[in-house]
């Protein structure tokens, strides 16, 4: 097909660039330069697209980014993306879209029932229909509504299209580039500034690419095109077209969405489909230009009825004519600068419809005092029908009718912050209020200088005023500087079907319904009707919807106010925000010095925070975890077992107060320690409740190492710091992490020392490095290196240490050195069972609620000094003698199952809530045992040991009978870990 | 003199380097690497030996670029000191004999994946990372950031095409991937 509403000359397209692409299954052509919209319209298309809810047929209402109607679904498979705007999407080679929502074809949409019972369908439609009868709701209703709703479809497939995050700096941000934003870049790129201009379009220049006056002597694309080579020659400016800024944050941040592949049929390899910025800018200059408004009359949202100003785009910077034969309908003088335009293009002026009485008259095109109170035409405007001021009516044959209900500046980024914008009588629109973001200055349309000689000379006071610049500034051209003849009027009155927001189908008449049922405030207008929302936000139709509020709520615009303006801009894809995080890389790994050695083992991971630890090690055979855990348990207690331990958090505490920095972080004492001695610690919060444990070893008199456990190395880092610095800021004290800079392994088990001992340079004999001691030492030969003897598993233990680079080698050598000794790696299953025999506090118990006194370990709590939640651990009604206590757990029947979370009752009686005596923390199968074991919180339980009570678990089906025990399954006495 | 061999934070027995066609990656495995924190009352005997050691106490982002040895600020009088470990695997040790009792020292080798990116395109990769100015810095800035969710540190070198970047060595793998990548996204 060829192009046939495609001027012959003109436009700013690449007319050697042929590009082929199709719409709905049928092939066109267009150029590079193009969008969608533009080459459909080139090509004689102007049905795009079903509305929302009644599925009426819509076409183009812009030429830009507010557009509302022209959505449609672009490219396939994978990467099809829904809702996206024809009047943005630059046209590229085997582009592929369709038009969407609809049940058919678009010309026969099946859905568009739907309009004929319009009378039924108007706002609160579902608030007020589907209240009866409430069984219908989730299964009739909902599902039918679900189907019927929405825009456009997903393609439910994973995006294969990767995105960036990006980050800028610059001494002055600009956002738009129009001609006020052109200046104002101007002005200070040759400052020598470090300048960002950014603008959403893929062609800078804003309306000087669509408008047909002269800047000087030059056409005021050619003073755009002009103006942006020469800022891309400056090093200190640069230049981001394709970039919508999307919102104004805190401290001068600005998000901005680059467009870096959208215009190619996929990205090219390894590189983003788009890039999500952050710029940080000292200032900010907003040129976002301005939005011409519709105006509301019956049947406004036929296709070729579209704003005035996008007819002048389309036909100036596209060189199209969106139908041969064009009405204007307009309240201002832009509108007849449409029909000079569009004439000069040898396109037929039907008439301009001026609701002025003092429209100015012409020459070359009838002018009619009047309104257009009607159209025709199925899928597409055929005919308007006029209602003159000398009362009679007239009908108009035309295929496109241009609204110019005046221009609304773009404010939305004024506003990002809380900002209100302020009403301005001339212009009938609101322009910003006093209160920016910080550092920003507005300036051109946006600021409601509608000139293009106000624009200019606007962008170039901007710059200096942002900069503190003093001069003249660049020369700059002589441009237009018409002014604004402006009669406010929103709608058409006696209309019944106007639309105000094309994309929600709201009209007039929703609006007075909001009114009368008591939806008057802007906001639940909003709500109640749909007005502004979706894609477009109401760019074209919240000034329309709240004028008309304001009429009959019988206030001023201004009373009525706008709804908040919030970020993003434009619609934005989620995959933007999520940027490289996503899958895989959703957040970073962190990898023990003995994972590459445990994968050649195959061992089983499990994420702990972002640490990938073994949680066992399968061998050939083993068709269950069970089986394996089970073994390196056995292993483990009966002769060596060796378990990374690097993920535990470790605390380098040095200073001259380093003990009594101690002795206030945990309850209990540490003042006194020895040096080469470690000690078991508890640490509390300031109200009294436990919040981590573990150890300090001291290696000199000003130096110990705190260890925390893997999930609070770093809450209890920060709690540290927040001690030091805060609560004590006058201790000699020092803290730095540690936690990656040495490998460190647990080696357990009746063997453990004689493995060792083939490893260690030193004496590590009982006598000489007894249970709980520490030290620096070396290891095969003379690295430096850390011992402790301390245990988790209850078994003779110790932790090992190396500088994390030898990691590797070391649990290898471990390995070879512990083979006679058979010795086992263990994952992190096998040492939780090990734990849990021992009778072990870890995460499960110390779960924010406990106290020391519920763990047993109500003693630890030094009276002779005061720590961190020593005096709130004591408070009125903290501890009771029948609160809960850590106890032991085991089923009467060793063949029954303990699961965590399940609930201690009496054996008889009623299962509630009311008689629950207290639960299960952490539950594992004993390999030594032989059966199930669990530790726990019972009521005064310490006091019941052997006493029967039944288990229970509602939510599993679970009904156990147990016996109370310690909590020391295996060693009481602790005669192992000391041997 | 011990046998085991150490491993690069990327897992290898050398060092990993990657070339694109505007920066190269190489992962630094030879740095010694110890934190110095000044004790309280004793900061100006430690800012002395800063002195001796460095030339002068860098300051909050600063970095000084000495050799053999270079340090850089990483919070209030806190510093993080690097050398050759060839020659000073044990900087630890030497940097307690040298400060005494004027500061704690803490062996911080391990802690740490040292990475130089150098090239061209080096600032263009480091805008799809992080968000410290890394195009303004200068020849002996040194910034805390943030690149993947990882705390970093980034040093700008005395060449313009050369940053350093040190970041935990746990996920050493996760930020090689991201700088990878980013280097890739901007070839």
């Amino acid at each position: 097909m060829t192009q046939k509403n495609r001027f012959e000359t003109g436009g700013q397209i690449d007319r050697e660039s042929l590009h082929k692409f199709t719409f709905d299954g049928k092939s066109y052509t267009g150029h590079a330069g193009d969008t969608l919209a533009s080459a459909l319209l080139a090509n004689g298309v102007r049905l795009m697209g079903r509305s929302f809810k009644y599925h009426r047929p819509r076409g183009v209402l812009t030429a830009g980014s507010e557009e509302p109607n022209a959505l449609v679904e672009l490219r396939g498979g994978a990467r099809q993306e829904p809702n996206t705007r024809a009047t943005t999407i630059e046209l590229y080679d085997r582009l592929f879209a369709k038009s969407q929502n609809r049940l058919g074809s678009l010309k026969f949409d099946l859905l568009a029932i739907n309009d004929r019972l319009s009378n039924f369908l108007t706002a609160g439609f579902y608030y007020k229909t589907f209240m009866w009868p409430a069984a219908f709701w989730e299964k009739l209703y909902e599902p039918i509504i679900r189907h019927a709703a929405g825009l456009g479809s997903l393609s439910l497939k994973e995006d294969p299209d990767v995105y960036d995050k990006g980050f800028l700096h610059c001494d002055l941000l600009i956002i738009g580039a129009g001609p006020s934003g052109l200046a104002a870049a101007l002005t200070a790129g040759r400052a020598g500034a470090d300048v960002i201009l950014a603008d959403e379009d893929f062609r800078m220049g804003g309306r000087l690419n669509s408008e047909s006056y002269a800047l000087g002597d030059m056409s005021g694309a050619d003073w755009a095109a002009a103006t942006v080579a020469e800022l891309a020659s400056l090093p200190n400016v640069r230049l981001m077209a394709r970039t919508t800024v999307i919102g104004a944050f805190d401290h001068g941040i600005y998000g901005a969405v680059e467009r870096v592949s959208d215009h190619l049929r996929e990205p090219q390899p390894d590189k983003p489909r788009q890039i999500l910025w952050r710029i940080y800018t000292k200032r900010t200059i907003l040129a976002a230009g301005a939005t011409e408004r519709p105006i509301a009359f019956d049947n406004n949202d036929r296709p070729g009825i579209m704003l005035a100003s996008a007819l002048r785009t389309y036909a100036n910077r596209f060189a199209v004519a969106a139908d041969k034969r064009v009405a204007i309908f307009t309240n201002n003088d832009d509108g007849h600068r449409t029909a000079t335009d569009l004439q000069a293009q040898g396109i037929k002026i039907a008439a301009v419809v001026d609701v002025r009485a003092d429209a100015p008259r012409s020459a070359d095109y009838e002018v009619l005092h009047g309104e257009v109170v009607d159209t025709k035409g199925r899928l597409g405007l055929t005919f308007a029908e006029l209602k003159l001021t000398d009362g009679s009516s007239r009908t108009l044959e035309c295929g496109a009718l241009g609204m110019s209900g005046g221009w609304n500046p773009n404010v939305h980024m004024t506003c990002h912050q809380r900002g209100r914008p302020t009403w301005n009588a001339d212009l009938a629109a609101f322009v910003p209020g006093e209160a920016l973001p910080a550092g920003m200055t507005v300036a051109g349309a946006a600021l409601g200088d509608l000139s293009t000689a106000g624009a200019l000379s606007g962008g170039v006071k901007a710059a200096q005023s942002a900069l503190d610049l003093s001069g003249q500034g660049p020369d700059l051209p002589q441009a237009e500087d018409a002014p604004i003849n402006i009669k406010p009027f929103w709608y058409v009155e006696g209309c019944s079907r106007a639309w105000l927001d094309p994309q929600n189908d709201v009209t007039v008449k929703d609006v007075k319904l909001s009114h009368q049922e008591g939806f008057r405030s802007v906001e639940h207008l909003k709500r109640y009707t749909t007005l502004g929302m979706a894609t477009d936000q109401g760019k074209t139709s919240n000034m329309g919807g709240l004028a008309i509020m304001a009429e009959f709520a019988g206030k001023t615009i201004p009373e009525v106010g706008t709804t908040i303006f919030r970020p993003p801009y434009t619609p934005t894809a989620i995959g933007a925000f999520g940027g490289r995080h996503r899958g895989q890389e959703f957040h970073p790994k962190r990898l023990t010095p003995s994972h590459a050695w445990a994968e050649e083992r195959g061992a089983v991971f499990v994420e702990a925070g972002n640490w990938l630890r073994a949680q066992w090690f399968p061998l050939p055979g083993e068709t269950t975890w069970r089986e394996s855990v089970d073994r390196e348990v056995l292993a483990t207690r009966g002769s060596a077992g060796v378990c990374d331990v690097t993920t535990l958090g470790k605390v380098d505490v040095q200073g001259t107060d380093a003990a009594e920095f101690l002795n206030k972080i945990y309850c209990n004492g540490f003042a006194k320690l020895a040096v080469g001695k470690t000690r078991y610690g508890l640490m509390l919060r300031e109200d009294g409740i436990a919040m981590d444990d573990g150890t300090a070893a001291r290696l000199a008199d000003d130096h110990f190492v705190v260890t925390t456990t893997t999930a609070n190395a770093l809450p209890v880092y920060r709690h540290m710091e927040f001690v030091r610095q805060c609560l004590f800021p006058d201790m000699d004290v020092q803290l730095i992490s540690t936690t990656e800079a040495w490998a460190q392994y647990a080696v357990a088990g009746p063997n453990s020392r004689k493995v060792l001992e083939k490893i260690v340079d030193q004496d590590i004999s009982d006598e000489a490095f007894p249970f709980m001691a520490c030290a620096n030492i070396t290891v095969c030969g003379g690295l430096r290196a850390r011992l402790f003897r301390i245990s988790f598993s209850g078994e003779l233990a110790y932790e090992i240490a190396v500088p994390t680079a030898y990691g590797d080698a070391l649990i290898r050598r471990i390995m070879d050195e512990g083979a006679e000794f058979d010795i086992t790696p263990y994952g992190t299953e096998a040492l939780g069972v090990m734990r849990i025999e021992k009778g072990h506090a870890a995460g499960n118990e110390l779960n924010g609620t406990t106290t020391a006194q519920n763990l047993g370990m109500g003693r630890m709590v030094s009276k002779k000094k005061d720590s961190i939640g020593s005096v709130l651990s004591e408070r009125e009604g903290l501890n009771t003698d029948t609160d809960l206590r850590q106890i032991g757990i085991k089923p009467v029947d060793p063949s029954a199952s303990v699961p965590a979370g399940a609930h201690l009752m009496k054996l008889t009686g009623p299962i509630s809530a009311a008689e629950d005596q207290g639960y299960v923390t952490s539950a594992c199968y004993s390999p030594n045992l032989g059966h199930a074991i669990a530790l726990g919180f019972l009521q005064n339980g310490s006091e019941r040991m052997g006493e029967r009570i039944r288990l229970v678990s509602p939510l599993t089906g679970v009904e156990t009978e147990v016996e109370i025990v310690s909590a020391h399954f295996i060693d009481p006495e602790g005669d192992r870990l000391r041997a | 003199m011990h046998d085991l061999i150490p491993s690069t934070a990327l897992g290898g027995s050398t060092p990993r380097t990657d070339t694109f066609p505007h920066v190269t990656l190489s992962e630094n495995d030879g740095l010694a690497l110890a934190s110095v924190a000044a004790r309280l009352g004793r900061e100006a005997d430690c800012h002395g030996h800063l002195s001796a050691l460095l030339g002068r106490v860098p300051g909050p982002g600063q970095a000084v670029l000495r050799d053999p040895e270079a340090g850089f600020w990483m919070g209030p009088e806190q510093w993080m000191i690097g050398a050759p470990s060839a020659s000073q695997e044990l900087l630890a040790e030497d940097l307690k004999a040298r400060f005494g009792d004027s500061a704690s020292i803490t062996e911080q080798s391990g802690g740490w994946v040292c990475f130089d990116l150098i090239g061209p395109g080096m600032v263009d990769v480091m805008e799809r990372l992080c968000a410290a100015p890394v195009r303004r810095m200068q020849a002996g800035d040194a910034q805390r950031t943030v690149i993947h969710q990882l705390g970093c540190f980034v040093i700008r070198r005395e060449d313009p095409n050369h940053l350093r970047i040190l970041g935990p060595r746990a996920s050493a793998g996760t930020l090689h991937h991201a700088l990878v990548t980013a280097a890739r996204a901007t070839a």
